[in-house]
C-alpha cells in the first residue's frame, strides 16, 4: 500500500526526511531543493524586514541571515540583562505577580 | 492589556507546528524565571542572575523544539554538559566542501547550534527553524518584561 504524499505538509516533511537520509551522498540534493530553502529563508528575513526586497543572491541571503541571527542573539543578551534588573530582590512580590499574570495570558 | 503580539497568527505549516511549542517555551521560561527570582538574594550578583536568565532562555528554546531538530539537540547537549553558551563556536573538524558551500555558509554554521555537523541543505533547513524559534523567544522575553514593568 503506497501512501499518497500530495499535501503540502507531507511534502515538506518528506523533503526534510529526504535530505536527512541522503546526507552523505551530496549528489542527491537538488538545486531546486536548495532554491526552495533559500526562498524560505528570504521570506523569513523579509518578515523581519531584513535585507532587500528583491530577489537577492544566495550570498546576500546568507549574509543577511548571519547578521539577523547575531542581532537576535544580542537581543537575548540585552533582554536577559533587563530582566535581571527587574527581578532583583526588592521587586519580589510584584514581579512574581506579573509572572503569574503572564502565565495566564 | 493587548499582549497578543507574542502569539501572532500562523501563516504556514511551519508556523502551525510552532504554536504548540510556544506554550511549552513560555511555561518553561517563566518557571525558570520564578526559580531564579526566588533563589536570588540581595547578595547574588546581577551578572550571575543575567547569566542564569540567558541560559534559561536558550533552555526553553531547546526544550520546546525537543529532539525533533538538530539545532535543539545540539543545544540540549551543550546545556547538559554545562558548557558555556557561546556564539559563534570554534569550528570543529571542517566538513567536506559541498555544492553551494561558501565562506558565508561556514560563518552561518558557527551561529546555528550543531551547524558544523550539517551539510549545506540541512543547514538551510535548520537555520530557518532556529530563526523562528529565536524570534519567538525574544518576543516572549519582551512580553514578560512588559508585564513586569507595568
Amino acid at each position: 500500500m503506497i501512501a499518497q504524499n500530495s499535501s503540502d505538509t507531507n511534502s515538506q516533511k518528506m523533503s526534510g526526511r529526504r535530505s536527512r537520509s541522503r546526507q552523505s551522498s551530496s549528489g542527491r540534493i537538488t538545486d531546486q531543493q536548495i532554491d526552495d530553502l533559500m526562498s524560505k529563508l528570504q521570506s523569513l528575513l523579509h518578515e523581519a524586514r531584513v535585507g532587500s526586497h528583491d530577489r537577492a543572491s544566495a550570498a546576500k541571503v546568507l549574509q543577511d541571515t548571519c547578521s539577523y541571527i547575531r542581532s537576535l542573539h544580542r537581543e537575548v543578551d540585552d533582554l536577559s540583562e533587563r530582566l535581571s534588573e527587574l527581578l532583583d530582590a526588592e521587586g519580589v512580590s510584584s514581579a512574581q505577580a506579573a509572572i503569574i499574570r503572564s502565565l495566564l495570558m | 492589556m493587548e499582549s497578543k503580539s507574542y502569539t501572532t497568527g500562523s501563516r504556514d505549516n511551519a508556523n502551525r507546528n510552532l504554536e504548540g511549542s510556544k506554550t511549552l517555551m513560555a511555561s518553561h521560561f517563566l518557571r525558570a524565571l520564578f526559580r531564579i527570582q526566588q533563589t536570588s538574594t540581595t547578595r547574588s550578583s546581577f551578572a550571575g542572575r543575567r547569566r542564569r536568565i540567558r541560559r534559561a532562555a536558550y533552555a526553553s528554546m531547546a526544550y520546546s523544539a525537543g529532539t525533533r531538530r538538530a539545532w535543539s539537540r545540539a543545544l540540549l547537549r551543550k546545556l547538559r554538559s554545562r558548557a558555556r553558551l557561546r556564539f559563534p563556536r570554534r569550528l570543529s573538524r571542517a566538513a567536506r566542501p559541498q555544492r553551494g558551500d561558501t565562506d558565508q555558509a561556514q560563518v552561518l554554521r558557527k551561529l546555528v547550534p550543531g551547524g558544523p555537523g550539517m551539510d549545506y541543505c540541512k543547514l538551510l533547513e535548520e537555520t530557518a527553524d532556529y530563526i523562528r524559534c529565536l524570534t519567538t523567544q525574544v518576543r516572549l522575553m519582551q512580553t514578560v518584561m512588559d508585564s513586569i514593568s507595568s
